[in-house]
Formats: C-alpha cells, sequence, structure tokens
C-alpha cells in the first residue's frame, strides 16, 4: 500500500470514527492532542502545556516508523500516550479497533501485555537487585503463567533471540554485571516476552557505544521481521533512522511537520526545519574542522504560547512575510509519498 | 596553524586499587598536543579516555595505585610539581575541563553567572564585581543573554548549560581546554551550534583543545588530529585526513566503520566480542582477540611505527 493510500485512509478514519476496525491498521493515531494543565501556586491556572498538538498516523502490522525531532518537540509525550501512560486531552489512539482511553482494569493490563516497550537507558530500566531471570519472569508471573517449566523455557527462548547464549550463564546475573549492549539485550527481551504486536523503542542506542549500537538496531530489525512487528523508533538520531525504519516523521513545536518515506526525506528534505536537521547532523569527515555548520539561530519555543502560524516561522531561514507567522500552514504532498506543512509548497 | 608543542605526554600511567584488582586505566600514554591544535581521544567505553584527562589535570580519586610518567606544558614539567603549586600554577589557569554531562557540573544553589567569575576571584584575586563583569563578557562570547548571569542552572536549556560550563573554562584564558563528551546529552542542532562555537574560539583565542568522546562523527567537527584509545594504551595517533577517511590500525578501521552515516550507502558494521578488562589485560597486543588482521606475532607487545608522521602501535606496519 503506498503512502498515498495511506494519507486516503488516515482520512478515512478521522471521518468515521465507527470504522476503527475496517483499516486494518494495528495502531491508529487520530488528532491526537496532549495538554498539560500548569498550575500557579498550586491552584489557580496558568496555562496548558500543547505537548501535542494534532497528530495523526497509522502503523499497520509490521510496519516501522521513526518519530525525530528534538527535546521538548512531545515526541515523549506522544509516545507515553501511546503506552497509555498519558491521557488524551483529545483525539483518540486506537490499537487493534479498541479505543485506548475506555480501556480499563484487565482490557489495560491485557493491552500492555501487547506493547513491548525499550527504554533509553539500559542500566536505568532494570531493577538493580534483580537477577536477569527474575526480570525476565516477573512479567510472565503478572500475567498468569503460572508453570514455572513454561516460564524458564520462554525465558530461555527470548534470550536466545536477543543473542544472550548461553543462556544459563546469564540467568543469575545481576543488571551491573552486564555490559552496556548486554543490559539493552536484556530490556529488549523483557519488551518481547510477552510476544507483542507492537513496540516502542525510546532512544533504544543513544546511551551505547558507536560499535555496540548497530548490533543493537540490526537485533531490533531483525526481531520486527521474525515476529512482523510495529515498531515506534523515537529519536533525534537520523543518521541512525535509515537503518531501522520505512518511514519517518519530523515533530516540532508538538506537531509533526514533515513525513515521508526514509530516503526520500533524507535525500530531499521539504521543510525547512528537516534541512536544518540534516545539515546539523555530522558524517566523520575531516573537512567539516574547516567549515561552520548552518544552524537555524534561537530554540525551540516554548509549548505554553507557541508561535502564531507556522510555529518554525522565528527561526526559519525562507519565511514569507505576511503568511508564515499569520496562517497555519496546510499539509500538502509536493513530492509523492512525502508530506509537509509549509507555505513555501503551497 | 603554529607548530610549538604545547603538552607532551611520555608514558603516563594511571593505575586504580580496586576490591578485584589494580585496574591500569592508563597505560603508558604518549602524545604531543601543538598549540592552537584539537585532538580527539576516540574509544569505546571503558577504554580509559575519562581517566586520561583525570591524569593530566590531575584530578585524581583516593584509590589512585600508580600515577607516573612525564606531563610537560610548555616545556616545564608537571609531574614534579606540588598539589599546591600545581593548583595555583597549572589547574585552570593553563588548562581547564568541560566535564562530562555539564548539566551536573554547575552548582545548582548559586547564580551561573557567580560560577563563572568565581575562577577568576580564586585565581586572580579580581574583586567580586569586576569578576561579574568579566563574566558577563564572557556569556556574551559564548552565546548566552547577558542578563543570565543572574539566573541558576535549572532556569537554562540544556544547550545554555554546556555554553555556561565552557564560559567557565574559558574565562581564565588558558592554554588548553579538556572537553569530556562535551555534546553528548545533546540535540543535534545545539551539537551544531557549541562546535560552530567551539571553531570560532579556537580560531579568534588561539586555544587548544583535547576532545574526548566516542561520537566520532561529530568530533570529526573539532579535530586537527586523531587518537585512538583501546584497553588503556593509544593504538593510532593519526592526522584527522586519514583517521576519517583511511585509518592505520585495524581497531581504528572498525570504529570508523561501525559508525553509521547519514549520507553514501555504506551499511555499519559492529566490532565482535567486548574490549578486555583493564584489571589483567591480555599480553602482546590488546586487540588481537578482536582483530580480523590478527597473526602470529600479535601475542609480542606491538611496537610504535611511524608512517608519515602518523604513529600506530601495530605489527602489521613493522
Amino acid at each position: 500500500m503506498t503512502i498515498e493510500q495511506d494519507k486516503i485512509q488516515e482520512q478515512l478514519v478521522v471521518a468515521d470514527n465507527n470504522k476503527k476496525n475496517s483499516t486494518g491498521a494495528l495502531l491508529s493515531v487520530q488528532d491526537l492532542r496532549v495538554h498539560f494543565e500548569l498550575r500557579k501556586f498550586g491552584f489557580g491556572h496558568a496555562g496548558y502545556v500543547r505537548a501535542v498538538d494534532g497528530v495523526s498516523f497509522e502503523l499497520k502490522h509490521g510496519a516501522s516508523i521513526a518519530i525525530v525531532g528534538e527535546s521538548g518537540c512531545g515526541k515523549t509525550s506522544l509516545m507515553k500516550t501511546i503506552l497509555a501512560l498519558y491521557k488524551p486531552t483529545a483525539g483518540h489512539v486506537i490499537f487493534d479497533g479498541k479505543d485506548l482511553s475506555t480501556l480499563k482494569g484487565a482490557d489495560l493490563k491485557a493491552y500492555r501485555s501487547e506493547v513491548g516497550f525499550v527504554q533509553q537507558d539500559p542500566y536505568g530500566a532494570l531493577p538493580p537487585f534483580m537477577t536477569v531471570q527474575r526480570i525476565l519472569e516477573e512479567p510472565l508471573t503478572i500475567n498468569g503463567v503460572k508453570d514455572k517449566e513454561e516460564r524458564l523455557e520462554r525465558i530461555s527462548k527470548v534470550l536466545e533471540e536477543v543473542k544472550m547464549t548461553p543462556v544459563n550463564e546469564f540467568l543469575p546475573k545481576f543488571p551491573h554485571q552486564l555490559s552496556g549492549g548486554q543490559q539493552q539485550r536484556i530490556v529488549i527481551a523483557r519488551a518481547m516476552i510477552l510476544n507483542p504486536k507492537l513496540l516502542v523503542a525510546d532512544e533504544p542506542v543513544s546511551m551505547l557505544d558507536a560499535s555496540v549500537r548497530v548490533e543493537i538496531l540490526k537485533l531490533l530489525r531483525g526481531l520486527q521481521e521474525k515476529h512482523n512487528l510495529a515498531v515506534i523508533y523515537v529519536t533525534h538520531d537520523l543518521s541512525t533512522v535509515r537503518y531501522f525504519s520505512e518511514r519517518i516523521f519530523v515533530m516540532y513545536a508538538g506537531q509533526v511537520i514533515e513525513k515521508g518515506q526514509v530516503d526520500l526525506l533524507v535525500n530531499n528534505p521539504l521543510h525547512p526545519y528537516t534541512y536544518a536537521l540534516l545539515q546539523g547532523t555530522s558524517d566523520p569527515d575531516a573537512h567539516n574542522a574547516t567549515v561552520m555548520k548552518e544552524v537555524p539561530p534561537g530554540e525551540p519555543p516554548s509549548l505554553v504560547n507557541p508561535p502564531s502560524g507556522c510555529r518554525f516561522h522565528p527561526r526559519c531561514p525562507k519565511i514569507i512575510k505576511g503568511l508564515c507567522e499569520v496562517k497555519v500552514p496546510p499539509e500538502v504532498e509536493p513530492v509523492p509519498g512525502q508530506l509537509t506543512s509549509c507555505w513555501l509548497y503551497e | 596553524m603554529a607548530d610549538t608543542t604545547l603538552l607532551q605526554l611520555e608514558n603516563l600511567k594511571l593505575y586504580f586499587k580496586t576490591s578485584r584488582g589494580t585496574v591500569q586505566a592508563v597505560d603508558g600514554v604518549d602524545f604531543t598536543l601543538n598549540s592552537n591544535e584539537a585532538i580527539v581521544v576516540v574509544g569505546e567505553s571503558g577504554c580509559g579516555k575519562s581517566s586520561l584527562a583525570k591524569a593530566i589535570l590531575r584530578l585524581l580519586p583516593r584509590n589512585v595505585q600508580e600515577y607516573s610518567g612525564k606531563v610537560y606544558l610548555n616545556g616545564k614539567e608537571l609531574m614534579s610539581l606540588t598539589e599546591e603549586e600545581y593548583r595555583q600554577q597549572i589547574r585552570w589557569i593553563k588548562i581547564a575541563m568541560v566535564p562530562q554531562a555539564a548539566m551536573n557540573a554547575l552548582n545548582p544553589v548559586l547564580k551561573v553567572g557567580e560560577q563563572v567569575a568565581e575562577p577568576m576571584m580564586v585565581h586572580f584575586g579580581v574583586k567580586k564585581e569586576e569578576a561579574l563583569a568579566q563574566a558577563q563578557k564572557m556569556f556574551q562570547h559564548v552565546g548566552v543573554p547577558a542578563d543570565f548571569i543572574n539566573r541558576y542552572a535549572f532556569e537554562l536549556s540544556g544547550g545554555m548549560r554546556q555554553r555556561v560550563a565552557l564560559a567557565m573554562s574559558l574565562v581564565t584564558t588558558p592554554d588548553l581546554i579538556i572537553l569530556d563528551e562535551p555534546t553528548s546529552a545533546l540535540d543535534v542542532l545545539t551539537q551544531a551550534n557549541i562546535f560552530n562555537l567551539l571553531k570560532r574560539i579556537k580560531q579568534q583565542m588561539a586555544t587548544s583543545f583535547i576532545l574526548i568522546t566516542h561520537d566520532i562523527a561529530t568530533s570529526s567537527e573539532l579535530a586537527d588530529r586523531a587518537a585512538v584509545m583501546y584497553a588503556g594504551q593509544i593504538v593510532e595517533v593519526s592526522d584527522a585526513k586519514t583517521f576519517f577517511s583511511q585509518p592505520h590500525h585495524p581497531y581504528s578501521a572498525k570504529l570508523m566503520a561501525s559508525v553509521p552515516k547519514l549520507r553514501g550507502n555504506a551499511i555499519p558494521e559492529f566490532i565482535t566480542g567486548q574490549p578486555p578488562s583493564l584489571i589483567n589485560p591480555p599480553t602482546g597486543c590488546r586487540f588481537a582477540a578482536r582483530c580480523p588482521k590478527r597473526f602470529a606475532r600479535c601475542v609480542e607487545e606491538p611496537p610504535v611505527v611511524q608512517l608519515d608522521g602518523n604513529l600506530v602501535k601495530c605489527w602489521l606496519y613493522v
């Protein structure tokens, strides 16, 4: 299915919420808004932080997308809403035909067993006083796998999948006895042990050495293909995205400003912000030391009072005066398979 | 680039005593650094990069077992100085450091302006008002709005905190600044901004830099030369052009091949195996166990070989 068709389907979904099941998508995010209320002196109202402000996309079984953006652009809030840790202010997150905001009790628990989460800092994500075996056993016990033999069997299987062999050698180890790469494998094993349909990975390799990074990305890619997993890869590092995802979503100030297939977007960025991000990413080259980088001035805006019109306009080198700061740019598709919200292409 | 030698290390060693044995974190490091030059020290975690920085700046923990070798700065031997002499003459006056994760290096209960003014008050006896005025100037120089001197660290963004930490090290105009992973916690655009700033400082103030990082791609933004560290030892020192295109040592080549690149079609590879423990490092070449090009002689300690002005510690080039 092409991106074009995807877009049409996206609109269909937004138009008709009742046909949730008909799209065949695993995850559908519809005009999602996540706002956090600011308090003055603890109880007075002082505005909202608009962390996620109108994001829509769909993810099919086995597809992988990357969400790219700087800190404070809302990518973590978006991710946590998908994990059902935050409640959406408006809009819907629909997983396998079920609206997350309606889930309660046992249904919510069932949902959580279908979504795996890979944290950024593996050492922080693993309890220091539990052995590898206990860490991996816990999700199984909680989800009612009562037979001890079966639990051990599943643990061995998942450890083999993340290439932690010989399994018996690693079972009694504590996290601090493992290297950073091995810790991250255990985090991935824990995310995989309940056979989820969706894996959310938050900067899974940013804390690791370059030499291990690629290994972990290849492992994730392998798991994705083998189990037909849908993966959301959240990162600010564009250079690793290429080896992992099919589509990139670039977020700025709570909104998706450009999305498209990885190669299209990397080779021909449309939005000035995407261009700046790509320019800012270095490749190892001795020539770099002799030239200054093009960097847009300023910092990402506050999400309490985001700029009017296009949110990137105060930093944009290609601003169209009288238009960009007044009207919100519509989403257009100047190149098939690559959509952007920018007045330059209208 | 001036070719006068600024810093020279000879057989620098720093061993730590632990309950499991002696950790040979820095094991006989030699290199020279010219004035107004930037050298990048790269290597995997646990190879002794940060310990090297501490050994140069003599910021030693309590469990030091051995600290030996020679450090020359502008021809003057530093190891024979007493701690007090070192503090009064060298640390922060000649050699300053921007620590890893600058956000945690700032004092949360002191205004950032005072923290930048402090080195001048302590080392040069400058009065507080004057030091604060200087700090304000330094803030503008590194791109922090001047009125930020009255803010606290938590009121600044990550990039701004990194700039403040840089201002703190620049304010005494040292000859050498050691940067320990200066941008690893920052966003892409902030990283690019900080490196633009470092390039400008290098041009305008003729400062030298030792950049310690595991991020090879961004290190190319500043490096004139690169030193590759493996298991406590330097295995290659090459000029940037050689290192980033055709590194000599098999470890450097593997390291370069593992860097994901945005442009081009090369698929990154990973290095199998793990770096050896620094408690009982293997004899002979320490990389031999992971090296694709090892042969019989690798069980002996490899010599350091000169190749067009670059140094490689490998039997392949003998």
